[in-house]
């Protein structure tokens, strides 16, 4: 889960992090209130997780809080590349005499924990690792060792920060090292990690990403969760603990795995090709068990997206057998009654798929069509789609 | 042959007593496998019976090595516990560990597999399907009857492709299929298992089954140009994956133009695999190969 900006400041805040003083506001009258309170010049930043709102218009000075409250105004609802701005952060306004970066991070492929410091900060992280790749010190961690201030030191002395800073800035690396593991965190990025002209180290903005999986032991980062952001489809999906992605074509897509889900999706696109493109229009992973009342919650969700033209049920039959899943489509056919309003296309193969393809013939219910391989009910699904 | 598991395993189950532990335990004892124990500290010196089969129920994965000889374990602790049963089971020393919990915070599974490394442990997983080499050993939740012992090795993200493929190709049979489990950091990588394939006698052919997120296709690829002489056939899932969603396991996802399936298939074209658009065609380029 990424944060907005202004949560990753609480967060670092609540760590020890230095960071000016400012607050969130979701009206032109918040935001006056917390620049009034700030009592100085402020910066009203529209709070979107994608880069690049400085360009669009989304960060802007205010001279006092008069002035904050008209720059709230014109920033609030700006769409910053398909990303509508709800809320603004207002900070006091700092006037910076250098500019560095700081992070941790999760290193995928190295299977490990990885530091990225550098006295050249300000501009995006990629670009500079790009460019000048010599000025980005990366510096890996033992995740069973974790960052003390001697390894602090090295990271820091390897980002060539100046010798002014050094100390200021190995202790934001060891309280940022804490934020990364106690909050659970895949990725904590400070840019700019500024120094003011008074020589104060401070956070001025930054980016943190949370793992999901560690929030059966951070009750409190539910809350984090921008629910307004959500598609309607995939917070009813989530209530009933159904794992669901919304895209955006035509074939509703139900199946078990991840990985066959995935599968899914990408045969029913090739076979769409044919059809003037038709796509899926969802991922939905029912998992191993796939009983009728998790494929009854699952077809609920699909036929009620609009987008939806036809569903293809593809599952195979692994721990479950697929006499189970044929019945659990049938009694999710019943539970739904007249709600069932689209054809469906139904392949079963592997435990026991002669039984289940029995059932479901059986059944003979009108909107379903039983193709017996994966590529051949892709096609079926997108031509009904067409 | 086969690889990391063959008749001889004797395997420990760390969690055995809990719901999922104790069905898939039935199961892989169903399908041969000699399981030799359970681990529990609360439940110590008791046993379980398994439709007549008595199972003891160890303290701790040491004494439970001790007293069977087990050199392999595998794992269905929930999240909150895992990261000490792994830590638990490292210590031990044991051979293998497979761990098959799904939903492992990454920090902890970060942890173990430094943990891990200088010792004598091999991971396999985490939020993994586990390992069957059919007719000898059957270490996980991998179904045992989609085929038989055969020629083929099988390395896959996916636990149900992983099947698919097994069902596609069932009449060939496979030396061994492994899930290595689809969360951002595991332990034994695809790389791992290409190199125990290609040393395997038995295996003759092998299939990668990749998805989108982090690199370790593109590496694969890499390491099979330099050092597999085996045929090999891939397949990746996630082309129409959008950038930025999670989809369905916690390592699959697309970061910018980080971990795209066409990357992935680029990178294994020009390794020399054939990759197939579909598991199916991609099963069809195995029969080609092998020649059934």
């Amino acid at each position: 889960m990424d944060l907005f900006e202004y949560q990753a400041r609480d967060l670092l805040a609540s760590h020890g992090v230095p960071v000016l003083p400012g607050g969130v506001a979701e009206t032109p009258d918040q935001a006056e209130a917390i620049a009034r309170e700030i009592g100085q010049q402020v910066v009203v930043k529209a709070q979107v997780k994608v880069g690049g709102r400085g360009k669009a218009g989304g960060v802007k000075l205010a001279a006092d809080a008069d002035e904050a409250r008209a720059r709230a105004q014109d920033i609030l609802g700006l769409d910053i590349k398909g990303h509508i701005t709800h809320k603004v952060m207002v900070a006091q306004a700092s006037d910076i005499a250098e500019e560095y970066y700081f992070s941790y991070l999760l290193d995928r492929s190295n299977r490990t924990f990885l530091a990225m410091a550098s006295k050249e900060g300000g501009m995006e992280i990629e670009q500079l690792a790009v460019e000048r790749p010599e000025a980005l010190a990366r510096i890996p961690i033992d995740a069973s060792v974790g960052v003390d201030a001697a390894k602090a030191a090295e990271i820091v002395d390897a980002g060539n920060f100046p010798a002014e800073v050094r100390d200021q800035v190995i202790a934001i690396a060891v309280q940022l090292w804490e934020v990364f593991t106690q909050e659970d965190a895949t990725l904590v990025e400070i840019n700019p990690l500024a120094k003011a002209p008074d020589g104060t180290v401070l956070a001025l903005d930054a980016k943190v990403t949370l793992d999901e999986n560690a929030g059966f032991r951070h009750t409190e980062h539910a809350a984090l969760e921008d629910s307004a952001a959500a598609d309607p489809l995939e917070a009813r999906a989530k209530e009933k603990d159904l794992n669901y992605v919304k895209l955006d074509g035509e074939v509703g897509i139900i199946g078990n795995g991840a990985g066959l889900v995935m599968s899914t999706l990408d045969v029913v696109a090739y076979a769409g090709e044919e059809f003037g493109g038709v796509k899926p229009a969802n991922f939905l992973d029912i998992g191993g068990g796939a009983s009728a009342e998790v494929m009854a919650n699952g077809l609920e969700i699909i036929l009620s997206d609009p987008a939806v033209k036809s569903v293809f049920v593809n599952v195979f039959g692994g721990i479950t057998s697929c006499d189970a899943v044929a019945n659990g489509i049938v009694s999710a056919l019943g539970i739904l009654g007249d709600e069932a309003t689209k054809p469906l296309v139904v392949r079963l193969d592997g435990n026991n798929v002669d039984e289940g393809r029995r059932i479901l013939a059986e059944a003979n219910h009108p909107l379903v069509t039983v193709v017996d391989t994966m590529d051949g009910a892709a096609r079926r699904a997108a031509e009904l789609a067409a | 042959m086969s690889i990391f598991l063959n008749e001889n395993s004797k395997v420990i189950v760390q969690g055995m007593t809990g719901s999922e532990g104790s069905k898939h335990t039935a199961r892989m004892l169903a399908s041969g496998t000699a399981i030799v124990g359970g681990v529990n500290p609360r439940k110590a010196g008791t046993s379980v019976d398994f439709d007549g089969t008595s199972v003891p129920v160890f303290g701790g994965v040491a004494d439970a090595m001790k007293e069977t000889g087990a050199d392999v374990s595998v794992i269905f602790v929930p999240p909150p516990f895992a990261k000490a049963a792994v830590i638990e089971a490292i210590d031990a020393q044991i051979p293998l560990a497979v761990v098959i919990t799904e939903g492992i915070p990454v920090h902890d599974s970060t942890y173990f597999w430094a943990h891990a490394q200088g010792g004598s442990t091999r991971i396999i997983g985490p939020n993994c399907p586990g390992l069957i080499s059919p007719g000898r050993s059957n270490a996980g939740i991998i179904p045992a009857n989609i085929t038989k012992q055969g020629k083929i090795g099988l390395v896959s993200k996916s636990g149900t492709l992983t099947y698919q493929m097994m069902y596609e190709l069932r009449d060939i049979g496979f030396s061994t299929a492994i899930g290595i489990g689809g969360d951002p950091v595991i332990g034994t990588t695809h790389i791992d298992a290409l190199q125990a394939f290609q040393d395997d006698p038995e295996t003759e052919a092998i299939v990668m089954i990749g998805e989108i997120g982090g690199d370790a296709e593109e590496r694969a690829a890499d390491f099979i140009k330099a050092n597999v002489t085996k045929p090999v056939v891939g397949y990746v899932a996630g082309f129409t994956a959008p950038e930025g969603k999670t989809m369905g396991h916690a390592g699959a996802i697309v970061s910018g133009s980080a971990g795209t399936a066409a990357a992935k298939q680029e990178a294994l074209e020009a390794a020399g695999v054939r990759v197939g658009k579909t598991p199916s065609e991609a099963a069809r380029l195995m029969r080609e190969l092998v020649g059934a």
